[in-house]
């Protein structure tokens, strides 16, 4: 082989390119061969100098410092970049649990309001008792609660209705004091309760609607600061009539 | 530039990567440029490439080459390089007669720091880039090639063809030291 075609060869092994076995060959003609073994030096010492000379030029600081905030400003915006979807979905996630949290309380408070008149309903139809005041005159009953609750109600007129006023008693209805009526309608029975509005109280989950629960059906309404909740196993069409006249008689 | 999307710890390990590089980049970017300036553009607009790209380099290859190749393609695309470029055209299929002459033994021995840097500024930048990134950036081949976007072999035939280029030049600058 000349030396023309070793100086590839060599090129490479002074670059430190090759294998083994290719090493080994070149270092072997470098040591037969004075004319290659000069210009491998001079590559050498070449690539040193190049080497030593290329390092010329240094940032200046303020370039370094420059460049350096700029990519912390970019990795900020990365940050908020790659953070925003996990906030919307945090964000979302929270909205969630506590519309949640809110649907499944007013659940529970539904329920336990519910729970609470029926179980004075029924506990009101069991009695050989179930009201102080037997009357079907609403100007008897009326006057039955003076002195005995905090606040005062008009009855309806019934007699041409399909209800009929069976009278009625003090109850107690979310820890504060309430009249309860007896209706009839027809061979069912009707309580209403009457009692102060509280904000607070367990019957404000009922306000949303009529209720079905346990073959129970049950309205409440708000009316001159007083809460109505009707509670029967009636139709819930008689529920609102008589509902109906309970506001109308309180307009009076 | 379309912007990719990346993770925080995607930045972060950039900077943990990019920064180290950042002087030796910077006098890449001079010998490039021949303007410090314009070096600090190069560099700066590499940076800003290179963070927002971060997400298409691909983990386990040699970012160092892929880095330097931003550079030299941001490089390429500037004003300067578009100029250098023109001032240099490329042929790495031409080959040039060889110098059986090797001048550089004895002229390194006389010859100040300051000739190779003249030498090496009269380059092509084609040629230029090539030799320093051997020499000074010490890349293997394969790097060179990665970080040129060509073939193993034009790296090895282009090096060749810088390097006689550079000693022709310096055989130059001998005679005038002699004269």
């Amino acid at each position: 082989m000349s030396c023309e075609l070793w100086a590839g060869k060599i090129e490479a092994y002074v670059d430190n390119e090759g294998s083994r076995e290719h090493f080994a060959a070149v270092e072997e003609h470098l040591r037969t061969c004075p004319g290659c073994a000069r210009d491998a030096l001079s590559r050498i010492q070449l690539k040193r100098a190049t080497a030593a000379a290329a390092l010329r030029y240094t940032p200046s600081r303020d370039f370094r410092l420059r460049v350096e905030k700029s990519l912390r400003k970019d990795r900020k915006s990365a940050w908020a970049l790659a953070w925003r979807p996990a906030l919307i979905a945090a964000t979302a996630m929270v909205f969630v649990v506590v519309a949640s949290t809110l649907v499944w309380t007013r659940q529970i408070e539904t329920r336990q309001a519910i729970a609470e008149l029926v179980d004075l309903h029924v506990a009101t139809m069991a009695s050989a008792n179930p009201v102080d005041v037997v009357s079907t005159d609403r100007h008897t009953v009326k006057p039955w609660f003076q002195g005995k609750l905090p606040f005062s109600f008009n009855l309806p007129d019934l007699p041409s209705t399909q209800f009929k006023l069976l009278g009625g008693k003090v109850a107690y209805v979310d820890n504060s004091p309430a009249a309860q009526l007896l209706f009839a309608s027809g061979k069912h029975n009707v309580s209403v309760f009457i009692a102060q509005d509280q904000p607070g109280a367990l019957s404000t989950a009922l306000l949303g609607g009529a209720v079905r629960d346990r073959g129970f059906n049950i309205d409440a309404w708000n009316q001159n600061g007083l809460r109505y909740v009707a509670i029967s196993d009636t139709s819930s069409a008689d529920i609102q009539a008589l509902a109906d006249l309970l506001r109308a008689a309180a307009r009076q | 530039m379309g912007a990719v999307a990346q993770r925080p710890a995607d930045s972060a390990l950039f900077e943990e990567l990019a920064v180290p590089l950042f002087a030796r980049l910077y006098n890449f970017a001079c010998w490039l440029t021949q303007d410090r300036a314009a070096a600090e553009d190069l560099v700066q607009e590499t940076y800003v490439k290179a963070l927002k790209g971060f997400g298409t380099f691909q983990p386990g290859t040699n970012f160092r080459a892929w880095m330097y190749r931003i550079l030299r393609n941001t490089f390429l695309t500037s004003q300067t390089g578009l100029k250098a470029a023109q001032l240099g055209p490329l042929d790495d299929q031409a080959d040039e007669p060889g110098t059986s002459e090797t001048p550089e033994s004895l002229l390194l021995a006389r010859m100040e720091q300051q000739s190779i840097q003249s030498a090496l500024e009269e380059l092509p930048v084609h040629f230029r880039e090539v030799i320093l990134l051997c020499d000074f950036e010490e890349m293997s081949y394969q790097e060179i090639a990665q970080a040129l976007g060509i073939p193993i072999g034009t790296v090895m035939s282009r090096l060749s063809r810088a390097r006689k280029a550079m000693r022709a030049l310096l055989a130059e600058k001998l005679e005038g030291v002699r004269r």
